[in-house]
């Protein structure tokens, strides 16, 4: 008898009729099978995109930041608004491992693996933006504090561009490890059950000789709990400072005190988003339909709708405090240069996307509805996107000197750099896809009994009767 | 290590392995270790294994950090090189904190993945005999050591009539070694093979 009861009220987590070695079958096989057309459709093609990016790195590199189409008053762009982008993308993972474990929330065993590698994925596409916009990326080092032969002149720790550095550097090996940790189990279940040499070798490798001792396991679970419990205020932390690069300054339109709340709710909005569209591809073509359930993609909805919300008040805050605040250069920013003038356009996306879009998701029908969950994950990206550019561009176009005025359109190398980190992400995730155990496959045992659909129908025995009664026999169990 | 004599029992369900192993205790066999597909709560204590200090290591590392971080970046503003950044002063206390909590997370983290490593013997090519191929897929493996005062016909007689099924003897080295696992080559078989030749 298990200790932890859930009601029957509550969804099943699991569906269909599992038993332990079902649930290995079932996400360990499409490792070992042949991957579809589809798959292959996908990697090439991301495989492709990789390559255009890669030439339009080196085409900015061998010719210099010029070829971007910045200029002297929007000097950042495309670039920094695909950095935010990304990392902001990045934080679901972390979310739904770390914080939603401390939360004791069972449908995070379902997701979180999957959402985890998304984190990796993109913080790794993430990194590349303020590394090559840097111009000369040879000298990209001289951003680490080394004992160096310039003085040594060390670097300034009071400048949240270094902060950044730090954090996003930190956020990404924390999250490398958390993952791995969690994948040493599940690389083992695939090696002990390898049938060719190749795959015994390999999985055995990267299952690092895990056994599945008692004495392993208490100790996985403790770091566990303690590396979740730094990855919470860590992924806080890391969009805090993001945010920081642009709150610090006197630009106005940045120079907000909301932007820490403001950015971290727009990141958890968006990675939840990013991890809706994977998931909903992921669970079609690998079958997992009754691992990653309708209940799990509602209940991300729930947490999209929120994050939605909390963003669209932030965007109110701002407008009123604009005016509120009686300060003539953040109210021409606001009414005259954002929500209005030549870029005003991109504002009006931002608001449908990112505003008033989820608002659907009020209703349960929407919130469990495949299509309509996949083309609202990708208007919010679209949305967060455009709110990135919005801050960013918007805020720069029009500064004190009305002759230094100017507009801005990405060149070719911008587009090719974003569309090259696309094809990135997809190549890791297409190779994830396939041979890494998609699901969390220990932590799905762990929860198969309390919250499996087969196991919950014995759980109306203990429904009828009393909670003493079901304390008593828990209690004197062995 | 050392080769050893073990008596292998296989449990399917959880509910049956928790009160075998604590008849194996009470019996005063020397339990070598339970494997298991997934951490099965409360097992830890059935076996009367005592609470890891990994939290106790994970502390020190993050102090570490923050200590690293906050001496670090004093030292260079104030004695290796104290630049005049605008005006401020030198001792930013709020400037340093970000970093601070970074450092801290990341020492905390990356010593502890170590210590764990270390601790449970986890390497790439490191290599641990198998009890039961599928200790990893849905079954509870109860190992069980044949010690010189231990009756292995009588364990295995024990572990039936508490639930165990699959039940059989095996000869194992205990600790770890390296190599591949594509191939079969436990130290012991090793030492049989150069007899041989």
């Amino acid at each position: 008898m298990h200790l932890k009861y859930e009601s029957t009220l509550r969804e099943p987590l699991v569906d269909g009729v599992k038993d332990y070695h079902q649930v290995t079958e079932d996400i360990i096989s499409p490792i070992e099978g042949k991957p579809g057309t589809l798959w292959y459709v996908g990697f090439f093609i991301s495989l492709a995109l990789l390559g255009f990016g890669a030439f339009s790195v080196f085409w900015q590199i061998y010719f210099g930041v010029g070829v971007w189409n910045l200029n002297k008053t929007i000097g950042w762009g495309w670039d920094i608004t695909n950095f935010v982008w990304w990392v902001g993308i990045g934080h679901a993972g972390t979310l739904i491992s770390a914080i939603l474990l401390l939360f004791r929330q069972g449908w995070r065993t379902g997701v979180n693996r999957a959402a985890e590698a998304m984190t990796i994925f993109a913080v790794m596409c993430a990194g590349q933006f303020p590394i090559i916009h840097m111009g000369r990326v040879w000298m990209a080092f001289f951003i680490l504090p080394y004992p160096n032969t310039r003085g040594p002149v060390w670097v300034n720790f009071n400048s949240p561009l270094l902060w950044d550095v730090f954090a996003i550097s930190t956020y990404f090996t924390v999250s490398l490890l958390f993952w791995y940790s969690g994948l040493l189990p599940d690389f083992a279940s695939v090696r002990d059950r390898a049938k060719t040499k190749l795959r015994k070798l390999l999985y055995g490798i990267a299952a690092f000789g895990w056994t599945g001792s008692t004495k392993h396991w208490q100790r996985h679970e403790a770091l566990s709990l303690v590396l979740a419990g730094l990855a919470t205020p860590l992924v806080l932390s890391v969009h805090t400072i993001v945010s920081f690069d642009f709150a610090t300054s006197v630009i106005p339109g940045w120079h907000t005190t909301i932007f820490p709340p403001y950015f971290v709710a727009g990141a958890i909005f968006s990675g939840f988003a990013m991890v809706q569209t994977l998931l909903i591809i992921t669970r079609k073509i690998l079958k997992l339909e009754e691992y990653i359930t309708l209940g799990h993609m509602e209940a991300m909805n729930k947490v999209i709708v929120l994050t939605g919300s909390v963003v669209g008040c932030a965007y109110l805050t701002e407008l009123f405090m604009a005016w509120y605040g009686a300060n003539p250069y953040e109210f021409a920013t606001f009414f005259k240069y954002r929500a209005a003038g030549p870029l005003g356009w991109s504002y009006w996306i931002m608001m449908t996307c990112n505003v008033i879009t989820p608002q659907v998701f009020w209703f349960r029908k929407m919130r469990r509805s495949v299509a309509v969950t996949f083309v609202m994950s990708i208007i919010v990206n679209i949305g967060m996107w455009f709110e990135r550019f919005v801050i960013i561009c918007t805020s720069l176009y029009r500064d004190y000197l009305p002759s230094s005025w100017s507009y801005y359109r990405p060149s070719w190398p911008e587009v090719g750099f974003y569309m090259g980190t696309f094809g990135l992400f997809f190549t890791c995730y297409f190779l994830f896809a396939k041979y890494f155990p998609v699901i969390a496959l220990a932590e799905i045992k762990s929860i198969l009994k309390t919250s499996g659909e087969n196991f919950k129908e014995k759980m109306v025995v203990y429904e009828e009767e009393s909670a003493e009664k079901f304390a008593h026999d828990v209690a004197h169990a062995h | 290590m050392a080769v050893k004599k073990f008596v292998v029992g296989l449990f399917d369900d959880e509910a049956v392995l928790f009160p075998a192993v604590k008849k194996v205790r009470t019996a005063g066999y020397k339990l070598h270790d339970v494997y298991t597909p997934f951490p099965v709560h409360g097992l830890d204590h059935a076996m009367g294994l005592r609470e890891t200090s990994l939290h106790t290591a994970g502390f020190i590392y993050g102090i570490t950090g923050t200590t690293t971080a906050l001496s670090f970046m004093s030292w260079i503003f104030n004695v290796d090189w104290p630049l005049n950044i605008g005006g401020k002063p030198h001792f930013p206390l709020p400037a340093f904190i970000p970093i601070t909590f970074e450092l801290t997370v990341l020492f905390a983290a990356v010593g502890m993945v170590y210590t764990f490593c270390y601790l449970c013997q986890l390497m790439p090519f490191v290599k641990k005999h198998i009890f039961h191929p599928r200790q990893t897929d849905d079954k509870f493996v109860m190992v069980i050591e044949v010690t010189e005062k231990t009756n292995a016909e009588e364990v295995k007689s024990f572990l039936a009539a508490a639930g165990a099924q699959d039940i059989n003897e095996q000869k194992a080295e205990a600790g770890w070694w390296f190599g591949r696992w594509d191939k079969d080559d436990e130290p012991y078989l090793r030492k049989i093979q150069t007899t041989n030749a």
